[in-house]
């Protein structure tokens, strides 16, 4: 069995939150809050936090990869059926083919995640700008776009799979989330704003929806 | 082996074809008809807890496993295939319903000369102006034979359109049910193509407009524009799936079994006359002899299984076509558009430049594409990033501000092009890959040739003419067409294959279906179309197994 990793956060009252189902949260002596990790180990739980921080920065704009859960989401996603490669065919020979064929890899989404997080190393401890120009160095790599639609999914996907905290994302956009009917709506407010509060599928139905990760171990 | 009782009619694949055709000839005749279909039931009232983006649009969770089966791909013969290792330019379905169950409804008719294209081009424009390479050729059927039949799956589906539009073919009934409403995007396409003359028509819909009770009397409700249709179930069932049009009807016929989790691997046959089928299920084989054999699993599926089972001949495997998607644009508006709202077919199409709707005479290629304004529902993951082209950055806050501000100001306008088959383009068996039972893969050679090209960029040009007519800040063209890759999605709409002729020489099956040298074997799907209209295919699946089953001989 793995040793315990955490990601740590900063204390303040609001990333209580953050609290997974039946995963006790710990709140160091300092405030700091530990949230247990599934697969990555505490440090390159820290360089992927900075990473989709700077990919989504929280700003003005508003929030961003850090206030939605982005490196928990990838956490869970990595430790599942799709990081373990079981929504792909993996039957040999892997040959490297044309562009247009797509990616005939042989590593898994761990293996690549384990193999490149070991050359952002120290990543966490940079300046914004330094870690900038870290990524900016490897924006036009596959692990990149990769970590760039991880960010993405971490941010808008459904929070019952870890990311989307509280539809935050939802929010930030203006999505509502699955509510069941526009049918009085659709062709109404043409060119106006229409919003409701943005809710998860377990809020709208009022009940537990399982993921299919924890459907699929 | 396990040898089951002989049944009268085996049908292999449980999707739109296989169940229409079971639901057809059990209520002509006492046949005892078993549908086999390898994926599992589907409960359409789980499919409420389905509206999530990332299992269902992102990680395909009601599609085929593509773990156990893939098909390996090469633009040309001079490559070695390799194994698509993720869907990505199409989405093969499973379970009952097949994909069926998460289609977007989209419903035109195809465009009369469709069906005689090699014809009317030659005619119109003479033998020179067919592509190099192309093998084009006639159904054997025309749009007036299978024009009551269209009307029939209209009626069943309850199609939702409005009647009249002159681009497309004559109709002898309306449409069962009204078109559905329009979203402001919608409106901004329409206002701007009639200000420059086209047609613009509500695509013909699945998703209904209202309540509506079919001719079976199954009655499903209207549409709630939830903005879950493509890669979803619909979760109030308004979108027709074969599982709340067909399965009502079916579970009442004691003479019909459908069989889940049954994956036929082998046709046989002795002397030239299929016997049964054999398939694999929960590890276990069984042998299901039958005196007719309907081959109904989808485009990639038919081909394949004809193979596996030797019953493949020169044609088999030829005319693979997808459909040209690429041509389109972004458009960044002033104004919200509240898109999270939608349907899968509540958009808009123009069919000016379509098929051979406008003069070819003064270009250099045939056919062409309909042009329209999709308002599925956008959903976050996939429809987040989009910036004006002034901004260069795809990561980061200057990113991050302009995509949130850009967010529900952002459309794409979309199109469907013809494909037209090459003899460059088919398929085969793979030497190399095999599935998880160990029986080989589907290869299928595609590339885009000159003439799809042509179409794209013309298409394209068509487009800009549209959008600078609608009030936006800017928009960003979609780039050219150049090969045909398998990430990109473009459709689930692959046809050919087991294609259907008059003539024996060129063609597998008969217009009705029937296997040419295999007189007990039906072949059904857009596996039997010679090659690609740019309309979505399911109303003519449809069609085309109401024609066969009309034509279904007593002995």
């Amino acid at each position: 069995m793995r040793r315990r990793h955490f990601l740590k956060l900063p204390p303040g009252g609001a990333l209580l939150v953050y609290s997974l189902d039946g995963e006790p949260l710990l709140q160091t002596p300092a405030g700091e809050v530990q949230v247990p990790l599934r697969f990555f180990t505490s440090d390159e739980a820290a360089i992927v936090e900075a990473a989709v921080s700077r990919i989504f920065p929280s700003d003005d704009t508003g929030p961003g990869a850090k206030e939605c859960g982005v490196t928990l989401y990838i956490d869970r996603q990595l430790a599942g059926p799709y990081g373990r490669d079981r929504y792909r065919y993996t039957k040999e020979p892997f040959e490297a083919g044309s562009a247009e064929q797509g990616y005939q890899g042989k590593s898994t989404p761990r293996e690549i995640y384990r193999t490149n997080l070991k050359s952002l190393a120290g990543l966490a401890s940079l300046s914004e700008a330094e870690q900038d120009n870290r990524l900016r160095a490897i924006e036009n790599t596959a692990f990149f776009r990769l970590l760039r639609q991880h960010t993405l999914e971490g941010m808008f996907c459904d929070p019952m799979h870890g990311g989307n905290r509280d539809c935050l994302g939802w929010q930030l956009i203006g999505f509502p989330g699955p509510y069941m009917s526009w049918a009085n709506d659709i062709d109404r407010h043409y060119g106006e704003t229409h919003r409701v509060k943005s809710q998860s599928i377990s809020q709208i139905l009022n009940r537990k929806v399982v993921p299919w990760e924890e459907l699929e171990p | 082996m396990t040898n089951l009782a002989a049944v009268d009619v085996v049908i292999i694949g449980g999707g739109w074809s296989g169940m229409l055709m079971a639901k057809e000839l059990a209520a002509k005749s006492s046949s005892r008809i078993v549908v086999l279909e390898r994926g599992k039931p589907r409960n359409p009232k789980e499919y409420i807890e389905g509206m999530d983006e990332l299992d269902y649009a992102l990680r395909y969770r009601m599609m085929q496993d593509v773990a156990k089966e893939t098909v390996t791909f090469r633009n040309e013969v001079k490559q070695k295939a390799l194994p698509i290792r993720q869907f990505g330019s199409f989405l093969p379905g499973d379970g009952v319903g097949g994909a069926g169950e998460h289609w977007n409804g989209m419903t035109p008719r195809f465009l009369p000369d469709v069906f005689e294209m090699h014809k009317t081009t030659v005619e119109k424009y003479g033998k020179k102006r067919l592509p190099a390479g192309s093998t084009v050729q006639d159904w054997g059927i025309t749009y007036k034979e299978i024009e009551p039949y269209y009307l029939k799956a209209e009626q069943l589906l309850g199609i939702s359109g409005l009647a009249g539009n002159p681009m497309t073919g004559p109709r002898s009934g309306p449409f069962p049910t009204p078109p559905l409403k329009q979203t402001y995007f919608g409106k901004l396409f329409t206002d701007a193509s009639l200000a420059l003359g086209y047609h613009p028509y509500p695509a013909p819909s699945a998703n209904l407009s209202q309540s509506y009770r079919n001719p079976d009397g199954v009655i499903r409700p209207a549409c709630q524009y939830c903005g879950f249709c493509e890669r979803f179930g619909c979760m109030v069932g308004a979108k027709a799936q074969p599982t709340n049009t067909l399965l009502p009807v079916l579970q009442k016929r004691s003479n019909v079994t459908i069989t889940t989790s049954a994956q036929v691997r082998r046709i046989v046959t002795k002397d030239g006359v299929a016997t049964g089928v054999v398939y694999v299920s929960n590890g276990k084989e069984f042998f299901q002899p039958a005196a007719r054999v309907v081959l109904a699993s989808w485009t990639l599926n038919n081909t394949r299984l004809l193979l596996l089972s030797g019953i493949g001949n020169a044609n088999t495997g030829r005319n693979l076509t997808h459909q040209v998607m690429g041509a389109g644009a972004t458009l960044f508006f002033d104004r919200p558009l509240n898109r999270y709202m939608g349907s899968g077919s509540s958009n808009m199409t123009v069919s000016d430049f379509d098929g051979d709707n406008f003069d070819h005479s003064q270009v250099d290629f045939i056919r062409g594409a309909y042009i329209s304004s999709p308002a599925y529902g956008a959903r976050p993951i996939a429809n987040f990033g989009a910036v004006p082209g002034d901004v260069k950055a795809t990561w980061g806050s200057e990113w991050k501000k302009a995509a949130v501000a850009a967010y529900d100001r952002t459309a794409r306008l979309g199109s469907s092009g013809e494909h037209i088959p090459y003899s460059s383009n088919f398929m085969d068996l793979d030497p190399t890959y095999t599935d998880i039972l160990g029986d080989p893969l589907l290869r299928l050679t595609l590339d885009w040739n000159e003439n799809e090209m042509k179409i794209h960029n013309f298409i394209s040009s068509k487009i800009e003419t549209i959008a600078k007519r609608m009030p936006v800040k800017s928009y960003t063209m979609s780039p050219a067409l150049k090969r045909y890759d398998v990430m990109s999605y473009k459709s689930t709409h692959l046809q050919g294959g087991t294609i259907m002729g008059s003539d024996p020489s060129s063609s597998v099956v008969d217009p009705r279906g029937r296997h040419w040298q295999v007189r007990n074997l039906w072949v059904l799907g857009a596996s039997t179309f010679p090659q690609n209209p740019s309309g979505n295919p399911t109303l003519t699946v449809l069609a085309q197994t109401l024609m066969a089953a009309s034509a279904w001989p007593d002995r």
